[in-house]
């Protein structure tokens, strides 16, 4: 199910302002990409171009292709609805809608689908969400209370199970954790790691450790100065880049943050 | 909580004199006062005007020799004094109900094109533009609407009355139409118009950026986006909207008073002329009235009063069902 992505000479421009500029990345099915690098460097502003959210911001736009298993995702006849559907997300913030039951929120993109293909009944695909998202056994008993009576952590995988349950082939992910507490940082890691079998998976993270922990290859950015674009610096095995980076900046962000 | 995270032992050290400690709580029991103190005011005034209309009106309705529910002609100052609520009731329901069913949903449209569909540039000018509209003096739209809006009524009637003639509540001669309920309903949705579009965008704005992006980010077009993160988050406001275009409506009298003024009765062919409501009666007839009449209109005040007291009780109680599931979390 899941997809290779190649993102060839992406710029990205908010207006006049050049955010990311020239970015060359290869991104294999079934592995985890961790994009790591100092505050403003543009990596959720290279996400969101991933599934063509950052178009939604008035004035944003992108140059250059993202091949999605050979298609560019900015081709002329590409519904950009349908890149979002294929190219699920993840926020910093868990954002459950308010207004709807945990149950209401896991189906909520499912409810959008035109295509009744899909053979298992709400209630199965309910339930195989949400224990895609580690988060059956906590609310299997309660699935009609509001998606806000959560705690944070719980909320984050419900966001999960609500992305999965569309079952797209890459996942985005902004920062997951870093709203959440240890204990449940460490729940959505475990599931990122399941999740991998099953999907492409893009992390955006200020944490070395998480990066180390999750992911199988990183991609390092950097700005120069404050208002000059980010660019890509350095991509490998996260090992290799934490261990013998090739570059003196990746190396001193990756060391600066060891101690 | 506070009595845990900040026990008053620790507030000591850091406060040796003890004056910024107690100026906060002199400043919070100052405003816990002026607080309680306006709702407590409100409260009263609501008391104080529910009290004035009902002894006002115990003349009229101890003199009135009629069923005041049923009654359908207004002649207080006859003898023996006849006069009921019944026509005004009719009148000013229809003429809101008129105007509701096509102010709001045009009002929510357009606040919704502001808000989500029309370029940034666009949508800031138009938004202005709503602001402004709102700000004005509803009798400015309801003169426009009788003095230029009318004649191409008629068109619109002579259609009405052509083709759809056969349902009862147009079957009329289109002449007529201008001195009709539905003329009022008219001029009243395009008087509450703007207060219902300004309103609603200011709601539509307050949704969080947040649950737009997630429904967007599933895969929403544009308008699912909107059913599914911005209706459920803006139900409250957009009811309040609603309300307050209603009390518009329902309050408004000159402009209704200048249409409906010829018939003094029920008819429910909303194109011919007949009804009139409970404000534009009161203006209409007051200056006139003797003692009798007087009562008898504040009697119909008072009418209006508990109408609008049911009407904003049943928004409330629309707007607190499923809290558990409203926006504030
Ligand atoms: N909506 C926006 N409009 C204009 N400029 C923006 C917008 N969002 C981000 N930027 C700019 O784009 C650049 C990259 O921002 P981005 O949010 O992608 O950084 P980031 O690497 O995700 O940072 P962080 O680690 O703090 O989340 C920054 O200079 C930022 O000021
Ligand atoms: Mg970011």
């Amino acid at each position: 199910m899941s997809k290779q992505i190649d993102i060839r000479d992406l710029n990205v421009y908010y207006g006049d302002f050049l955010a990311v500029e020239g970015v060359n990345l290869t991104i294999k099915a079934n592995s985890v990409m961790a994009f790591i690098g100092p505050s403003g460097c543009g990596k959720s502003t290279l996400l969101r171009s991933i599934n063509r959210m950052h178009e939604v911001i008035p004035g944003a736009i992108t140059k250059g292709q993202i091949l999605l298993d050979g298609e560019d995702i900015y081709g002329p006849n590409v519904d950009p609805v349908l890149v979002r559907r294929t190219i699920g997300m993840v926020f910093q913030r868990p954002n459950p809608f308010p207004t709807m039951s945990i149950y209401e929120n896991v189906i909520a993109g499912l409810k959008l689908e035109k295509d009744k293909s899909r053979k298992e009944s709400m209630d199965d695909i309910v339930e195989s969400s949400l224990r895609g998202a580690n988060l059956w056994a906590e609310v299997k008993d309660r699935l009609k209370r509001p998606g806000a009576s959560l705690s944070g952590g719980q909320q984050q995988r419900l966001c999960i199970a609500r992305a999965i349950a569309v079952q797209p082939q890459v996942l985005l992910m902004d920062e997951p954790c870093s709203a959440l507490d240890p204990i449940s940082t460490l729940a959505i890691e475990d599931l990122i790691r399941e999740l991998k079998d099953r999907y492409t998976i893009i992390i955006v993270t200020h944490n070395m450790q998480q990066a180390g922990r999750v992911s199988d290859n990183t991609a390092f950015f950097n700005i120069s100065a404050v208002g000059q674009p980010g660019i890509m610096i350095e991509t490998g095995p996260t090992s290799e880049i934490f261990t013998k980076p090739q570059n003196q900046q990746t190396e001193d962000y990756v060391s600066g943050r060891f101690g | 909580m506070a009595t845990i995270t900040q026990p008053p032992t620790q507030e000591q050290p850091l406060d040796p004199d003890g004056i910024a400690g107690s100026s906060v709580r002199r400043g919070d029991r100052t405003f816990l006062g002026l607080s309680t103190g306006s709702g407590i005011f409100v409260l009263v005034l609501m008391a104080g005007i529910a009290v004035f209309l009902i002894w006002q009106s115990i003349p009229a309705f101890t003199e009135n020799t009629a069923n005041p529910l049923t009654e359908q002609s207004w002649l207080p100052d006859a003898d023996p004094p006849v006069f009921g609520f019944a026509v005004l009731f009719f009148g000013t329901i229809v003429t809101s109900i008129i105007a509701m069913l096509l102010a709001v949903p045009i009002g929510y449209g357009i606040a919704l094109f502001i808000a989500f569909y029309a370029p940034a540039r666009v949508a800031s000018i138009l938004g202005f533009l709503v602001d402004l509209l709102a700000a004005v003096p509803s009798i400015i739209f309801g003169l426009w609407g009788l003095y230029y809006f009318m004649p191409y009524v008629v068109p619109a009637a002579e259609w009405l009355s052509q083709y759809l003639g056969w349902i009862p509540l147009f079957a009329n001669d289109p002449e007529i139409w201008t001195k009709s309920i539905l003329m009022a309903g008219l001029v009243l949705a395009i008087m509450i118009l703007p207060t219902v579009s300004a309103i609603s965008r200011e709601v539509f704005l307050q949704v969080p950026r947040m649950h737009v992006e997630a429904a967007l980010a599933l895969g929403a077009t544009r308008w699912e986006m909107i059913r599914m993160a911005v209706f459920p988050f803006s139900r409250p406001g957009m009811i309040s909207a609603a309300m307050l275009g209603l009390g518009r409506a329902l309050g408004e009298t000159i402009a209704v008073a200048l249409v409906l003024s010829a018939v003094f009765e029920i008819n429910w062919q909303i194109t011919a002329p007949g009804g009139n409501s409970f404000a534009a009666n009161i203006a209409l007839k007051w200056g006139e009235a003797g003692d009798v009449g007087r009562s008898a209109l504040i009697a119909s005040g008072l009418v209006l009063f508990f109408i609008t007291l049911i009407v904003n009780m049943t928004a409330r109680w629309v707007i607190s069902r499923r809290k558990d599931f409203s926006g504030a979390n």
